[in-house]
């Protein structure tokens, strides 16, 4: 049976058990939606609920009987029966696990939910060698629009699938590479303005960790003055077409520092384009 | 994903050489173009025809890297406009093959890939690769190259020569080593290699060919599943997998176009009995392959073999040519009324690639990036339909199970573990090949097959880079799944190497750990970083005289318990396992 939410009662409901309890939720939700529903909190890194779940980042993953590995919780969907374990110590060892090999190889100091993940889990990136290998590569500003600092890319991939088919079909970027040397790369490293991005800047609002940044952003932290507790965020509706976008406007020091959209949002689903998102200087002209 | 949704292409303004346009053109044709004029994108059948070209990326991406040396900007723009495919998207895949080049390599010659794994190793691959260097030639060190029974190995790619093997020997001088050994000797899977004329359908025929797929035919294709079932038959590719199940779960699907593969990308160091199947006795994986079309009720055949293979490469396209002559392919399989035909593809190098799901998506033109499972191939395999994926030895016991009936198939084998297996003998033995024998033989058998052991055995590797070490107690192992996993060890795909007491082991289990780490397609975080850590514990233990200090012990175990829990496939699960039983058999990490 198909889920309608306008019709609630065609949506059939199947039971499974988290960490002993019986929840119960409906068919085609996944184990993720599942403890987010019931209130059990799970880490994810590269799980955006705009975009098509990819399962690659592996910190959600769950214990399910039956299941000779772990599963990921952000792209399995729920059967009826089947009996979750959302903190043992398999677990909890693999998702500390995930979080130390993340930490030992990027730059994770502004990706403070991962960090905050890392805490509760107990990550100890101390065990691992100081010639360790990590990313090291220059910070690429070829534009007065974005910035993209590799040394923080934990690849995700959430940006690839903002640029592709999940929302902008634009596919100006992919994974290159393979190994501990994938990077997220135009077609021959060609720079931005040269390759197939038009700029929508839906690749920098899903980025999780810093890695792609609004260069408005990034020349205020440059400056050590980016400061978001000083932060407000008005909510208005883009002005160029007939669309109807939302656009959350950050202002701090009464000047627009950064523009993003709802990710709830029924139109935008958090996606903007290039006037939406950078068209704002003439408000302080 | 709702892959194939249209993209509007922007291209770099690189422009292709006349070179790279024939190269393009050769393999695929203007009927095979997306679009016809760029004012008129799409006209043909729009974004389905572009969904339904994806696949010609891969074979594209091998003629500009025959044709140039590397996949350069404007030859990829030609081919990406013809397939209406992103730049952006044939980089990233063009970046994950060994066997492609996305810089100019600055010179026209031809590259030797020297392999550095497991038996090649221990043979002098870094000596050898040396004495080519000084002789002037382009070397590549790479990883196992399927010819480990005549280490240290090479292939070479071919620039205005073809892609060939200089190992490879005329026909009318390859001998079967078991054959040699024993003329007499009664084989099933093995049967026609040395004695068939590989390259001639009526040899093929005269040794008992296509007898089993006219007894397919007649006996129609659920009586095939449930011959195959009721001889317990399971997939000889490593994962053992019950084959009736997964051709029933095929079989069962209706509506949807459904495809069955042969994975021929046969990439486990130590592995190269397809090789041997595929180069000697080509026809049968047609004809297996054919069964399976038939017993699943699939019309797409494909074969998809390791881009290192050029001989076995150019058999099998001979034998496709020839059958589909014959009627043996195409739209009346032998008169049965059933549609099927085989298309060949070559892999460009990633051991990634012999996972089922990630040979998929490579075949698609995708990286080969392993998905998720479930769902499983059987409902959603290549371009999302149902698929059975199944290995050219599976296949060829599917022939003999069909052709002599379950009970047959039984009189060998044990009860759990029935019929005969193929194991790929290497390293410090006699007569390194490839041996027939019932399964249940034990190890010490099977090595007494090849001549014995040449030195003292210190450890012996099951199953490849992805198994496990054995000690030289373990000569009385019974060979079948069962006694094996009992015994912390695996089958695999049939690897048995022996290492004797003059092995450096420290050498070589770092080897192992820097194959992983050149292998894994860092798409899940476990793996991706998982092997390169592991490989810097075993670079310092090394540094430190090979001795392994408790904290880095446990470290080692903490990476592989989560690579093995957590990682997206097989090769995350595995990717410890050599090393953890190196330590545990005091072969590396005691100090010298």
């Amino acid at each position: 049976m198909t889920k309608t939410d306008d019709h609630a009662e065609t949506v059939t409901q199947v039971t499974v058990t988290i960490d002993g309890t019986d929840v119960t939720v409906d068919d085609g939700d996944t184990i993720l939606d599942a403890c987010n529903a019931h209130g059990v909190d799970t880490p994810t890194i590269c799980y955006a609920e705009n975009l098509t779940p990819v399962n690659v980042c592996r910190v959600c993953v769950v214990e399910v009987e039956g299941n000779r590995t772990l599963v990921p919780s952000c792209s399995r969907p729920v059967e009826e029966g089947m009996e979750i374990q959302t903190d043992s110590e398999r677990v909890r060892h693999s998702r500390k696990m995930v979080l130390e090999f993340l930490g030992s190889g990027v730059d994770l100091s502004q990706a403070t939910e991962i960090n905050e993940y890392s805490a509760r889990y107990g990550a100890d990136l101390s065990r691992y060698g100081d010639d360790r290998q990590v990313i090291d590569e220059p910070i690429l500003i070829q534009d007065e629009l974005y910035i993209r600092d590799y040394d923080k890319c934990v690849l995700c991939y959430q940006c690839v699938s903002a640029c592709g088919d999940d929302a902008q079909h634009t596919f100006a970027i992919s994974v290159a590479g393979r190994g501990f040397d994938n990077r997220i790369s135009t077609e021959f490293d060609a720079a931005l303005p040269d390759s197939a991005c038009v700029y929508c800047g839906n690749c920098v609002a899903v980025c999780p960790t810093g890695a792609l940044q609004f260069k408005s952003e990034f020349d205020l932290r440059q400056a050590d003055n980016w400061r978001e507790e000083d932060q407000t965020v008005t909510t208005t509706v883009c002005s160029y077409c007939g669309v109807g976008c939302n656009l959350e406007l950050h202002v701090q020091d009464n000047e627009i520092v950064k523009v993003t959209s709802p990710v709830d949002h029924s139109v935008t689903h958090g996606n903007l384009c290039i006037k939406g998102r950078f068209g704002y200087t003439y408000v302080g002209n | 994903m709702h892959r194939g949704l249209v993209a509007d292409l922007k291209l770099t303004v690189d422009t292709s050489t006349s070179d790279e346009r024939a190269a393009v053109d050769a393999v695929i044709s203007p009927d095979d173009h997306a679009v016809i004029h760029e004012t008129e994108r799409l006209v043909r059948g729009g974004t389905e025809r572009r969904r339904d070209r994806r696949h010609l990326l891969l074979p594209g991406l091998h003629a500009l890297q025959a044709t140039a040396g590397w996949i350069s900007p404007g030859g990829m723009n030609y081919l990406c406009a013809a397939l209406q495919v992103p730049p952006a998207e044939a980089f990233g895949v063009a970046s994950f093959y060994e066997l492609f080049r996305t810089d100019d390599p600055g010179h026209d010659q031809s590259v030797h890939h020297v392999c550095m794994d497991t038996s090649c190793h221990i043979a002098g691959a870094e000596e050898f690769a040396q004495q080519l260097e000084s002789e002037g030639k382009q070397v590549h060190r790479g990883p196992c190259l399927g010819q480990c029974e005549r280490a240290p190995a090479r292939f070479v790619q071919g620039r205005n020569e073809p892609d060939h093997v200089p190992a490879d020997v005329p026909d009318e001088l390859f001998v079967l080593p078991q054959r040699a050994a024993d003329p007499d000797v009664e084989l099933r899977l093995l049967q026609r290699l040395g004695v068939v004329d590989p390259t001639s359908l009526s040899s093929y025929r005269e040794h008992g060919g296509y007898v089993a797929l006219a007894r397919a035919v007649e006996i129609g294709p659920q009586a095939v599943i449930d011959a195959v079932r009721a001889a317990g038959l399971s997939g000889r590719g490593g994962a053992a997998f019950p084959t009736a199940i997964k051709w029933q779960g095929v079989a069962d699907e209706q509506g949807r176009p459904k495809h069955v593969i042969a994975n021929a990308d046969e990439s486990e160091p130590g592995t190269f009995k397809d090789r041997h199947l595929m180069e000697h006795d080509p026809f049968s994986l047609i004809e297996g392959l054919t069964l399976a079309g038939l017993a699943t009720g699939a019309e797409n055949g494909w074969i998809y073999i390791r881009g290192e293979y050029p001989l076995a490469t150019r058999r099998l396209a001979n034998a496709i040519e020839q059958c589909r002559t014959a009627g043996l392919l195409g739209a009346d399989v032998l008169g049965s009324g059933h549609r099927f035909d085989i298309e060949l593809r070559r892999g460009a190098g990633a051991y990634i690639c012999g996972e089922e799901t990630a040979l998929m998506e490579s075949m698609a033109g995708f990286r080969g990036e392993p998905r998720n499972k479930p769902p499983f191939p059987s409902t959603h395999g290549l371009f999302g339909e149902p698929t059975a994926v199944n290995n050219p030895e599976t296949l060829l016991n599917a022939l003999v199970i069909v052709e002599h009936g379950p009970e047959s198939f039984r009189r060998v084998g044990t009860e759990q573990s029935p019929g005969t297996r193929l194991f790929c003998l290497s390293g410090h033995v006699a007569t390194p090949g490839v041996y027939e024998v019932p399964m249940g033989t034990t190890l010490g058998a099977v090595i007494d097959l090849a001549g014995g052991a040449t030195g003292t055995t210190r450890a012996i590797l099951m199953g490849g880079a992805a198994g496990s070490f054995i000690g030289a107690d373990q000569l009385d192992m019974p060979l079948t799944q069962g006694d094996t996993r009992e015994r912390g060890t695996t089958l695999g795909s049939g690897v048995i190497t022996l290492f004797d007491d003059s092995v450096d082991f420290t050498s070589l289990v770092l080897r192992i750990a820097e194959f992983f780490k050149g292998e894994s397609c860092g798409q899940c975080v476990p793996c991706r970083v998982g092997v390169v850590r592991q490989h810097e514990v075993l670079v310092e233990m090394s540094a430190n005289g090979g001795a392994l200090r408790n904290d880095r012990n446990t470290l080692i175990d903490d990476m592989a318990v989560a690579m093995a829990d957590a990682s997206i496939c097989g090769l995350g699960h595995t990717a410890s396992g050599a090393v953890q039983s190196a330590i545990r058999l005091g072969l590396i990490g005691s100090a010298t």
